[in-house]
């Protein structure tokens, strides 16, 4: 046999190590799934709003489960969650929302004879177009996409809670796994790929609407042009993008 | 957990910003309100005050060197701290805080190098091994001594001391300003805040430095400087009432306006805070110390007693400032966003944020200004003059 030298050793070595590193990122980095990226100029085509139709929430709290598990939210926090209005035959009225409805409502908080009026009420982030939490956050870690959707780089965010603070909706929180700012992302990882947030998707009585409000064809557009809505405290100029149908005096 | 007719949002159960962001404020009021004490006399030159002037200095300089301790230790993310010089966002009013932090400690630091100069150049001196060494780090070297060189240091003490008022002003009005300026607080938002607190902090300050120099000349067995007591006292008498009738007229403002936030607020202030807001901090804790501050300042009595009542009167008010912080920094919490509801909070005793931390927090600058009287004595030196 003939006797490779130290030199062709090496060179042999070299060329082999090569080969299977190349091959590899071939064999393992195609995948099917084609990677749309968007531009920043078709993210301008986009302006992601919300309509939540309190007169066809039922309280089932499937929006919450979902939310729960599309992203993964701590127990004791939510991203999203659905308040209860029960006003009885005095005008004496009771909110509640019992772990945000994760498991739905149970129990009536007036006996069920006197209740005159009900509803329910689901919550999330507004991403408002003049946004506190985004103003106050001292490292920029809260941003607004071009989409116009405030979402938290947890890469960057400090957990200093100011943003917690400035959100006059209570849609914000510290997660305590991370020690970072968290709150509704309206699913920025479904919407880029054409898919409804996950809650939009879990509501069975289509209480929650997304769309696009740059596009007049969208539906959400449409509901907007002939329903009355209201927004949450508008007083403090926050300009929310969640919009409510019937949108009762009692709803802070 | 909640009752029927209290409703909170289910992310407002848990507070967010903890007895650590009591301790912030609190402390940084010691540093600022000292601060301008020491200015009176640099720069106002209120000779009275010269006694206690160095004391004031070094003493808000301990407190500085530790007021981003309970700020580091709430911060969910405290290794990322430094993103808040690195990557400022200035549209937030929390971004400055680094630099006006980082610009006040140099500001501190100069001027308490500038005034000891004089006796770490006589410590050098008369030092040997490794001591005189470290001294000769501290001097950075400069040995130089003589009028010229006074004259200058004085100077510069003085230009450092007036420049540090406006900027001691900034960094606890700030902190103010940050409470006073979040529109989704019913408790915070008001403009007023940021002056409350340079009133309260100059209360606070004042109140440490009688409360420490009284404290430390018993126990020293020294005769305190007389003058420069009642003076301080006086001071403490003014400042204390324009801080508490400032806070009862925002409160009764908002009383009298009885727009739906009142509705929620005197909820508030009857409720959850009535022992720590109306019973501690305004009937025991503000008008027993302007009681015996009234009579310190404007009757006539045996010295001994004067000199205990002000010594009480301070440590009352140092702890009406505290209660001050919570009632705010807390009590603004409580309040749900729905407005339909309260929020429970207490800090626990072992926990990271808890009580136990926070005693030791406060008490470690006070360690650490017993420490620094070891290398910048405070009150000797000025005696023997």
């Amino acid at each position: 046999m003939e006797k490779i030298d130290r030199r062709q050793f090496i060179k042999v070595g070299i060329f082999t190590t090569a080969g299977v590193l190349v091959g590899s990122f071939f064999g393992f980095a195609d995948s099917d799934e084609k990677i749309d990226v968007k531009t920043f100029d078709d993210l301008l085509k986009y302006e992601w709003g919300y309509i939540i139709d309190t007169s066809r929430c039922i309280g089932c709290g499937a929006c919450v489960r979902a939310c729960k598990i599309e992203n993964n939210v701590s127990d004791n926090y939510y991203r999203t969650w659905v308040e209860r209005y029960e006003v009885n035959k005095n005008g004496k009225i009771r909110v509640d929302s019992p772990k945000g409805a994760l498991e739905g409502f149970r129990q009536d908080n007036f006996p069920s004879s006197e209740i005159v009026k009900s509803f329910f009420v689901p919550k999330l982030c507004n991403h408002c177009y003049d946004s506190p939490c985004v103003q106050v956050c001292p490292v920029g870690a809260s941003y607004e996409t071009p989409d116009k959707v405030v979402l938290v780089d947890k890469e960057h965010c400090v957990g200093c809670g100011y943003c917690v603070q400035a959100c006059p909706y209570a849609c914000r929180y510290i997660d305590p796994e991370k020690g970072t700012a968290d709150k509704c992302t309206f699913c920025y990882h479904r919407i880029q790929k054409g898919l409804a947030p996950a809650c939009v998707n879990a509501c069975p009585r289509s209480a929650r609407i997304y769309g696009n409000l740059k596009d007049p064809e969208s539906k959400i557009r449409k509901i907007l042009n002939t329903r009355r809505y209201g927004l949450l405290k508008p007083e403090l100029g926050t300009n929310p993008k969640c919009y409510y149908i019937e949108l009762d005096m009692e709803i802070k | 957990m909640e009752s029927l007719d209290s409703f909170v949002f289910p992310n407002e159960v848990h507070i967010t910003w903890t007895v650590m962001i009591v301790l912030y404020p609190y402390i940084t009021g010691m540093v600022a309100g000292a601060f301008i004490v020491s200015s009176f006399y640099h720069v106002f030159g209120m000779e009275k005050l010269k006694p206690i002037a160095r004391f004031a200095l070094v003493s808000s300089l301990a407190f500085l060197l530790f007021a981003t301790v309970p700020l580091l230790n709430h911060l969910g993310r405290p290794d990322r701290a430094f993103n808040i010089m690195l990557t400022p966002s200035f549209s937030s009013a929390m971004s400055g805080f680094g630099f006006v932090y980082a610009f006040y400690m140099i500001i501190v630091i100069l001027e308490v190098w500038l005034s000891y100069r004089v006796d770490l150049i006589d410590k050098y001196t008369n030092s040997r091994g490794i001591s005189k060494f470290i001294y000769n780090i501290i001097i950075l070297g400069n040995s130089n001594d003589n009028e010229e060189t006074r004259r200058i240091d004085k100077k510069l003490v003085t230009f450092f001391a007036a420049f540090g008022i406006p900027v001691a002003c900034i960094l606890h009005g700030y902190v103010g300003f940050l409470f006073g300026s979040i529109k989704a607080n019913l408790w915070w938002s008001t403009p007023l805040m940021f002056i409350i607190f340079i009133f309260s902090a100059i209360v606070s300050g004042l109140s440490v430095l009688i409360f420490l120099y009284q404290f430390v000349h018993w126990l020293r067995k020294k005769k305190v400087d007389q003058d420069s007591l009642d003076l301080m006292a006086k001071w403490l008498w003014g400042f204390m009432i324009i801080a508490v009738i400032l806070e009862l007229m925002e409160l009764l403002s908002i009383a009298y306006e009885r727009t739906e936030r009142w509705v929620v607020l005197q909820q508030l202030i009857t409720g959850k805070l009535k022992v720590s807001y109306i019973i501690l901090q305004i009937g025991v804790f503000s008008i027993i110390p302007f009681l015996m501050l009234t009579v310190t300042s404007l009757i006539k009595i045996n010295l001994k007693l004067k000199n205990l009542l002000i010594w009480l009167s301070s440590g009352m008010l140092l702890i009406q400032v505290l209660l001050m912080r919570w009632n705010v920094v807390i009590g603004g919490q409580l309040v749900s966003k729905s407005m339909r509801g309260f929020t429970e909070y207490f800090p626990g005793f072992l926990d990271r944020e808890g009580l136990i931390v926070s005693a030791v927090i406060i008490i470690i600058p006070f360690i650490l200004l017993k420490l620094f009287d070891g290398v910048f004595p405070f009150f000797e030196k000025s005696e023997n003059k």
